[in-house]
């Protein structure tokens, strides 16, 4: 016996995968975003294809060399060169390659011990969250860039230690809001429904709650990528960062700040490459935001 | 409906509210036309989707810019509530005509204490002093049945329960003594027990105040125990409107016959009997809506309600919209 | 009428108890809630137990702890006659499930209905993927859903959709005992009817046996067999569905059922009497909890917590009833 009324009712709306893609085209900061960071990342995976020389191929004939639109450019050297003789386009090219990195692998640990300490607490409460929000204020009060400052300074600088320490450091935006999310999910019908089938607790986090708060991770993590790369460059540009001769785009302003006045493109090329990856980063991360936003209204 | 007489407090024709959507217009109300008398109460009856709430809200002025609401008439006390300004609109809002919406732990502002909000009301609108208000204050919370009024103005929203919280928001809707109350599904966050104390004080106070009271429901036996006069709404439209006995008595529409079918009645429908129910879902209102919207669901459907309704009269005052000629009652 | 069989009653509960500790404030001491003061129930099979009381009153704490999402304070659970400890949710999760008010928070948004309505058979490892297909194929048709749902998500359905939905998968690892939480509240009128027939259908031809929480008192004398009413955490009255409607005895009954508003125009509403003050459950009043509502109400009210009167078919909590000398009727004092 069946009440069959309902046989000819058609699904009254579109799946959420077609909203959400009609959301996405629709956003213009987002397109541009993702446009520009498809770009940046294709030109660090390409990078080898695409620049003529060698980043660490240093010519004494070929110093400073100003890029095409400055007068005296050579145009073996589109982007021009920088003091070593270097070329400038190959070494952003490159360059992009360790911003990339940095931003990923750093988003990967510090989203890994974040989101775990964050759902951890969000769930469980009591203890749990009394312990994880003791340690989120102990990681808070912490100043990010003295304490990398003083570790790579005890360490020596070097890419892999940047990405460790600020790996261990930026986990604190993801635990919080990954808390946030979970808590106000945890006591909804969906999950009680699932506890009275008998599911187990790693699947209720795992299986049930882990989706709906994906898009809120996601958010985070692109924010932090930027966080990230921004610190790398900082850092990179104190000479504790990354160091020479490796192309990265902090470290290639700090070796051409000296030259600021009559060599601009020194510090003008990267500095610009790394707003336009951090800018698109963020737009992106917006735009997420905005797309999602009412998508987990039910 | 006609009510020519010069003590009509609101008088709507053809209000229509639209809202773009991303893909078109969605006619949320579609040309509704009531007039309502002081004293008397109008009950709004309406399941989800049928514009009720929409349809209050416009009247108040409360919608947001982007749901254009449009009407040939639109008159309280005479004057046109479409020519006023956000300013003029705001003088009489609160004032003349007041609003009561369904939740009342949202509806109060929880970092405010009682008193403050209760005598900001009628400040607003009178120039009064302070102690005067709160004589008022007093005095309303007193007139909805709050004992201890004085203890109760330093108390804040938090401290009462949901019977009490109602009761407050009612007081507020009377500090400056209006001429249209219009309650937005006001007991249906209540317990029972509570909802019907509230609808008693709101008859109580209507009677009392020669107020005109538009409540707004989908529940059909508060409607039965406090309508002067019934509007069925379904899609956008109302679809029958008379007096309380007519509807209940000869329901015509085949919608409100369905939804007097579909509740169960302890004393009439037999227990373990399956209800009666309407097939269906409610037709979706973007762009043009053609005939009746409720032929989708109605167990009388023939080709010419494709077409534009004619309205039909059962008795003095109760209309309907059908293709189908008044019916004979017959047991359901 | 059914006579009561004296087999087994399918699910018991037996002076169940509830206490929150709950904080008042920063540096006070948590003070004791008191959710559930003594609770016990039978339900026999097929039985469809009407449980009705107002906010505050418990019904909801009550169905955690069937559920096995909450651990009772003191008390015990039994299933056939067997008590079931707070570590066998799985083991409960096989003969109790739930249907809850919100369709909307109900279903994970995340999901799509084949895996909503599977889920069950997945936990309990029933079957293999084939098998379970069939079975959610099986349970779509129960509920009147047609088949290409199943691909969709619930943000796609409307609530009567999504409810049924909640039934499918409720029904879908056949449980005996089902836990109805105001599953139509949240409805609109035309769609609560078809969900109460297709519930009604449902129990006669699978022989489930319902606990109906609801506040909705026509619903519950439409659908119950038996009818408990709770206030404060204690079943004040209890009987037989026809019994209580036709001659509610504790008064809290007779205000709740004076409340109901039938669609009569020729009524008005009535006046229960019952004052504005409602009871803090931390803080409850002495002796009877309902006194300082009660019209009745007398000294001994104020005083002392009122007896449990047994009657034959079902026992009322008041100090206005005795047993009478049979012991077989319940009579004004």
């Amino acid at each position: 016996m069946a009440n069959m009324d309902l046989a000819a009712e058609p699904l009254p709306d579109p799946s959420p995968a077609t909203l959400l893609r009609r959301r996405v085209l629709g956003h213009h900061g987002l397109t541009f975003g993702l446009g520009v960071l498809i770009i940046i990342a294709a030109a660090a995976l390409f990078a080898p294809f695409l620049a003529a020389h060698d980043p660490y191929a240093q010519s004494l004939f070929a110093r400073m060399k100003p890029p095409f639109w400055m007068e005296g450019t050579d145009p073996a050297h589109i982007l021009g060169t920088d003091q070593l003789g270097r070329d400038y386009l190959a070494r952003l090219l490159y360059g992009a390659r360790i911003s990339l990195m940095i931003g990923v692998v750093t988003a990967l640990i510090s989203g890994l011990i974040g989101t775990t300490l964050g759902v951890v607490a969000g769930y469980f409460g009591g203890r749990v969250d009394l312990v994880v929000t003791f340690l989120i204020n102990v990681r808070l009060s912490m100043p990010v860039v003295l304490v990398a400052l003083a570790v790579v300074a005890l360490f020596g600088g070097s890419l892999e230690t940047v990405i460790l320490v600020l790996g261990l450091l930026l986990w604190d935006r993801f635990a919080v809001v990954m808390r946030a999310s979970v808590m106000q999910l945890r006591d909804l019908e969906y999950v009680n429904a699932a506890k009275a089938i008998g599911c187990s607790t790693r699947r209720i986090i795992l299986s049930e709650i882990m989706p709906n708060v994906v898009n809120n991770l996601i958010i985070v993590a692109t924010l932090e990528m930027a966080h990230a790369i921004l610190l790398e460059a900082a850092l990179s540009f104190l000479g504790l960062g990354v160091q020479p001769p490796t192309p990265s785009w902090g470290l290639m302003i700090s070796e051409g700040k000296q030259m600021m006045l009559f060599e601009p493109w020194l510090i003008t090329i990267p500095g610009i490459a790394l707003f336009l990856l951090v800018l698109a980063i963020n737009l992106v991360g917006d735009g997420l935001r905005d797309v999602t936003a009412t998508e987990n209204r039910g | 409906m006609e009510h020519p007489a010069a003590d009509t407090i609101l008088a709507v024709e053809g209000l229509t509210v639209d809202i773009p959507v991303s893909h078109g217009t969605l006619h949320a109300v579609r040309g509704i036309d009531f007039n309502l008398r002081r004293g008397e109460t109008l009950c709004i009856v309406g399941e989800s989707g049928s514009g009720k709430s929409l349809t209050s809200l416009s009247i108040m002025g409360l919608l947001g810019k982007r749901l254009k609401v449009g009407a040939r008439k639109m008159e309280f006390a005479g004057t046109d509530l479409r020519s006023l300004s956000q300013a003029a609109l705001r003088e009489l809002r609160g004032n003349r005509m007041a609003m009561i919406f369904q939740e009342p732990m949202t509806s109060l502002n929880p970092a405010y204490t009682i008193g403050d909000q209760l005598t900001e009301a009628l400040l607003l609108h009178r120039k009064v002093s302070r102690r005067d208000a709160r004589a008022r204050a007093v005095e309303v919370l007193g007139k909805v049945g709050i004992t201890a009024a004085e203890s109760r103005l330093a108390q804040y929203p938090h401290q009462l329960s949901g019977g009490l919280r109602q009761r407050v928001m009612i007081a507020m809707a009377l500090m400056c003594k209006p001429e249209l109350i219009i309650a937005d599904e006001p007991t249906t966050a209540l317990d029972v027990t509570i909802q019907a104390q509230i609808l008693r004080l709101l008859a109580d106070l209507k009677r009392e105040m020669n107020l005109a009271l538009i409540l707004v429901t989908h529940d059909l036996g508060v409607v039965a125990r406090i309508a002067d006069r019934v509007a069925v709404m379904y899609a956008g439209e109302i679809v029958e409107s008379g007096t309380a006995e007519e509807i209940f008595k000869r329901p015509s529409h085949p919608y409100t016959r369905g939804l007097m079918r579909c509740i169960p009645v302890p004393g009439r429908t037999k227990p373990g009997e399956p209800l009666g129910s309407i097939p269906g879902i409610v037709p979706s209102l973007i762009d043009r809506v053609e005939g009746c919207a409720f032929r989708s669901r109605c167990e009388f459907a023939e080709g010419a309600c494709a077409k534009p309704i004619p309205e039909r009269t059962a008795a003095s005052g109760h209309v309907y919209r059908c293709v189908r000629p008044v019916q004979e009652e017959r047991a359901a | 009428m059914t006579a009561r069989t004296t087999e087994e009653p399918v699910l018991e509960l037996a002076a169940i108890t509830k206490t929150y500790q709950v904080k008042q404030g920063l540096f006070t001491r948590p003070r004791p809630l008191h959710a559930l003061g003594g609770v016990s129930l039978r339900l026999h099979r097929k039985d469809v137990l009407g449980l009705v009381g107002e906010s505050g009153c418990g019904k909801s704490t009550l169905a955690k702890i069937l559920l096995g999402l909450e651990k009772p304070t003191t008390g015990r659970v039994l299933v056939d006659g067997k008590e079931v400890g707070g570590k066998d949710r799985r083991m409960l999760a096989r003969r109790i499930q739930p249907i809850f008010q919100d369709p909307y928070s109900s279903l994970n948004p995340s999901k799509t209905i084949e895996e909503i309505v599977g889920l069950p058979l997945v936990v309990h490892a029933i079957g293999d993927s084939a098998s379970r297909q069939r079975a959610v194929a099986n349970m779509l048709d129960l509920v009147g859903l047609p088949q290409r749902v199943r691909r969709g998500f619930p943000g796609q359905l409307s609530g009567g959709q999504r409810q049924r939905i909640a039934i499918a998968r409720a029904l879908i690892i056949k449980p005996e005992i089902v836990i109805c939480d105001e599953p139509t509240s949240a409805l609109d009128v035309s769609v609560q009817s078809q969900i109460l027939n297709l519930l009604s259908d449902l129990r006669n031809e699978l022989g489930l046996t319902y606990l109906f929480i609801s506040h909705n008192l026509a619903v519950v004398e439409h659908l119950a067999t038996r009818v408990a009413v709770m206030y404060l955490g204690r079943i004040v009255e209890e009987a037989p569905a026809h019994e209580l409607f036709a001659g509610p005895r504790h008064p809290y009954t007779r205000a709740l059922l004076a409340s109901v508003l039938t669609p009569d125009p020729a009524l008005s509403i009535p006046d229960m009497e019952l004052g504005i003050s409602y009871p803090n459950p931390i803080d409850p009043p002495s002796g009877c909890h309902f006194h300082p509502r009660c019209a009745a109400a007398t000294d001994i009210c104020a005083s002392t917590p009122p007896p449990h009167i047994q009657g034959r078919s079902g026992h009322v909590d008041c100090h206005l009833f005795r047993q009478a000398a049979d012991e077989a009727a319940i009579v004004p004092a």
